[in-house]
């Protein structure tokens, strides 16, 4: 049953050659959209194999904490998905498509059946149902969860059943590019890294499925991954994909601020929805003056403006925090309900959150935009790409809501490996453009033979700290273009980036390439920025402070030769039945 | 704030002893020592970090979420299995020795292969709804609680890395992490299958021997040993040894059959 040896590591690599593997439906990454695409084009007889980039099990989803909405109404009766709809959309500031807000409303209640009868068990009502606790923005308590581990308990059960259909699957394999076919049209490869022995693989497919998450870590704060660095974006945009709402970055209210170390880290909004209360140092209830009616449990893009409106007004605590207090619940209430919560800040921070107050300020979480998807089958602007989940954009608009997430790569990834199975039962494997993986080849390995000496991991650093000062919470053209301009400078350092040592798990390769497309999202992001001149969503710009109907736009981000180019376009318009739901 | 961290000294420096090599390779194997500076509440990733960005790119180490969720960054910490981003520096006395778990093959450095678990964990007959069960299931919260504690598992899989049957590859068990597994859906209130017979035949429950090693390391604080490895024991023993159930099964078919004819027939739901 176990070895001492490895299958995978006494590989001898080749300069140049590459493994090639075939299949119907190749799923780029291991989260909750990639599984449960793999699942559904699996079911549908598809040949489907799964890479990820972290070992099977590890993706950011694990980290998702507060629960999974769904309009189950199960302790608020009178909630519906036409409810559901209109929180998405109206808190989403009108940027959503409708169709996918649609969708999305109407499906996620099945997906959560769906997720219970594959094994994962929510917290339940008196009754024997599935409990729902309220969080921001939510008109009624719609989170299903299990205490603060939700995200967990969602891989986990995927996992289980990708392993139960022995849908084949490579952990720690990291995809840099598609290829596309002879003709241009369509999507026909990919190209990888077996992390572990550094040899290339080539992934011939009918089509695929971008399930890469999202890019926080082209931020300094945020409570995102190792893995969350764009990279499904920028090979999408590179294979000539459209990008839409990039300038849309949400900052989560509450992250760790201390001990340096562990600076981002989340701090889940359960808190607040069972109760927490935000105070700045001088001990005001600060809510009060930014949003009387729904108070600590606003929309994140409020909350989070609130809390850094403090902060910079002086009124924060020594750490450049504010406090969060649950303390009043009750250390049994506490421990049961926000069990993840207790343990982080008693093993990280030293701090008794039964006893003490938390410090918490903004930190990155979560990217809006992304890859632009057709509602129906999350294909995107290439033929053969698929995208589901945060790599995705259109359904969250301008804001996302608490929860929306987690029924969002549940509702899509469902409907992006069903298309996909689709289109590859009416065809067979495209040939692949051999001029294209052979420029791919040579930029994938030219770290190695880099001239210069820059360091990967100082790039990393330098673009985050970047974005962060320059492309925050608030933002003015000044900010914005002062960040493309060391951008521009940072960019010119990586091309001298260089990784040092033997192909098998090496990390500073590895990082080069990571940077390469933490320069090209970032720059997206910069521009779409901007271009939005008005604050909406958790879009904030001071020299544009007001929001405008004339901006009930949609940025899309697109490559045209080797330029980044730019494009407004109408938001679609709600249907008369639709835009009846709507309630402000 | 709590002043746990600082009363600690937040200046100076830390020594770190990191063994590296590549695969299984003999001429490889050998320790090398970096120097990285202190700070307040630091952990042993942190370390680790900055000897990749400042000292040694080539190191390799795997990690991904950084906040002790996702179970990725297991190594053996001055001789103790641990998670380097749970561990702070200032809690090891003396010199920092960073192990890869000595359990799986290495890759490289402190990274090794885990792959192995995937094998098992496809031998473990899987979650099955009970007969009847329905669409929309109705079950209470005492029902969730008996199997919640098992679904802290975040499969850092020190615990089959601390496993002395798992740690001396002589006997077919599927650790304590797969133990746990199988206990949390043989408790899951919806389950119609029982686990005791594969339990017993192939996943070598026998082999453990209640040295509780699993449940002092789980940085989950999994109970392993008395809340999943011996109630599965104890299963079995009733199940599979009870001469009144045995006799009472025999005569009427067993639940255990569907559990292995379900691999069998790669049953998936």
């Amino acid at each position: 049953m176990w070895s001492s040896k490895s299958e995978r590591v006494e590989v001898k690599v080749d300069e140049k050659s590459f493994e090639e593997k075939v299949c119907d439906v190749l799923v780029i990454g291991g989260g909750g959209a990639g599984l449960r695409a793999a699942i559904e084009a699996h079911d549908k007889k598809a040949n489907t194999l799964v890479v990820c980039k972290s070992l099977l099990g590890k993706a950011h989803t694990v980290m998702a904490e507060g629960g999974i909405a769904a309009a189950l109404g199960n302790v608020d009766p009178e909630d519906g998905w036409q409810v559901h709809f209109s929180d998405t959309i109206v808190e989403g500031q009108y940027l959503s498509n409708w169709r996918m807000a649609e969708i999305f409303a109407k499906e996620a209640i099945e997906r959560v059946y769906e997720l219970e009868r594959y094994g994962a068990l929510f917290d339940r009502t008196p009754e024997g149902k599935i409990s729902q606790r309220p969080f921001g923005a939510h008109t009624y308590r719609r989170l299903c969860h299990i205490g603060d581990r939700t995200g967990l308990e969602l891989i986990r059960t995927l996992e289980d059943q990708v392993i139960a259909r022995g849908i084949p699957f490579m952990d720690e394999v990291m995809v840099t590019s598609i290829i596309k076919d002879g003709g241009g049209g369509r999507a026909a490869a990919a190209l990888g890294i077996d992390i572990r022995t550094g040899m290339l693989i080539l992934f011939r497919f009918k089509a695929v499925i971008l399930a890469t998450g999202g890019c926080g870590k082209v931020y300094e704060v945020t409570s995102n991954s190792y893995e969350s660095t764009g990279d499904g974006v920028s090979m999408a945009y590179r294979a000539g994909a459209e990008l839409m709402d990039m300038e849309m970055i949400q900052f989560h209210p509450t992250g760790m601020i201390y001990p340096a170390g562990v600076r981002g880290m989340l701090v889940t909004e359960a808190v607040r929805g069972e109760g927490g209360i935000l105070t700045n140092a001088k001990g005001e209830r600060f809510m009060t003056k930014y949003d009387p009616k729904r108070m600590e449990l606003s929309a994140r893009d409020v909350v989070a403006r609130a809390i850094y409106s403090e902060i910079v007004a002086g009124r924060g605590t020594k750490n450049g925090a504010v406090y969060l207090d649950i303390s009043h619940r009750g250390a049994d209430y506490i421990k049961k309900k926000l069990p993840s919560m207790y343990d982080q800040f008693l093993e990280f921070a030293g701090v008794d959150i039964t006893k003490e107050r938390m410090e918490v300020a903004p930190t990155v979480h979560y990217q809006m935009g992304g890859v632009r998807v057709d509602p129906e089958t999350g294909e995107t602007s290439v033929r053969g790409i698929y995208a589901a989940g945060e790599v995705a954009s259109g359904l969250h608009g301008g804001n996302r809501l608490g929860g929306n997430s987690l029924s969002d790569i549940l509702v899509f990834g469902r409907r992006a490996g069903g298309a996909a199975a689709d289109v590859a039962a009416g065809m067979d494997v495209p040939e692949f453009d051999r001029k294209e993986l052979e420029s791919e080849v040579g930029r994938v390995l030219s770290p190695f033979s880099s001239a210069g000496n820059a360091n990967p991991f100082y790039l990393k650093e330098a673009i985050a700290k970047n974005m962060w000062k320059h492309v925050g919470i608030m933002r003015n053209e000044a900010d914005l273009t002062a960040g493309l301009k060391e951008l521009e400078a940072i960019s010119t350092e990586a091309r001298k980036s260089k990784a040092v040592g033997a192909r098998a798990y090496n990390q500073s390769w590895l990082d080069t390439l990571q940077v390469w497309d933490m320069i090209l999202v970032s720059e997206a992001i910069i521009r779409s920025a901007l271009e939005r001149k008005e604050s909406r969503g958790a879009h904030t710009r001071s020299d544009f402070p007001e929001k405008s109907e004339e901006w009930l736009m949609n940025i899309i981000t697109v490559q045209k030769g080797e330029k980044m180019t730019h494009e407004l376009r109408p938001v679609p318009k709600l249907p008369p039945e639709l835009a009846a739901l709507i309630k402000e | 704030m709590s002043q746990k961290f600082e009363e600690k000294p937040g200046e100076g420096t830390v020594k770190l002893r990191v063994r590296r090599g590549v695969g299984s390779d003999p001429a490889t194997d050998r320790f090398d020592e970096f120097v990285v500076p202190m700070e307040k509440g630091m952990v042993v990733l942190n370390a680790i970090h900055y000897i990749q960005a400042h000292l040694d790119p080539s190191l390799s180490a795997r990690w991904n979420c950084k906040a002790g969720r996702c179970g990725s960054c297991s190594a053996e910490i001055n001789g103790r299995p641990r998670l380097m981003c749970k561990t702070p520096v200032e809690s090891i006395e003396g010199d920092v020795v960073v192990e890869p778990m000595k359990a799986f093959p290495r890759l490289k450095d402190i990274v090794t292969d885990v792959d192995a678990n995937w094998k098992v964990a496809a031998m473990i007959p899987p979650f099955t709804p009970k007969p009847g069960a329905g669409e929309i299931f109705r079950f209470y919260q005492q029902d969730v609680d008996r199997s919640r504690e098992f679904r802290r598992c975040i499969e850092c899989f020190l615990c089959q890395d601390v496993c002395h049957v798992v740690r001396e590859h002589e006997a077919d068990y599927v650790g304590p992490r797969w133990v746990v597994k199988a206990a949390s859906l043989d408790m899951h209130p919806m389950d119609g299958l029982n686990r005791s017979k594969f339990m017993k035949d192939k996943g070598g429950l026998g082999y453990c021997n209640i040295t509780k090693c699993c449940q002092e390391i789980c940085p989950e604080h999994i109970v392993i040993t008395d809340d999943a490895i011996i109630p599965e024991k104890e299963r079995v023993v009733d199940r599979e040894y009870d001469p009144l159930v045995w006799v009472y099964r025999h005569l009427r078919g067993s639940k255990e059959a569907e559990a292995q004819s379900f691999r069998a027939t790669g049953g998936a739901p």
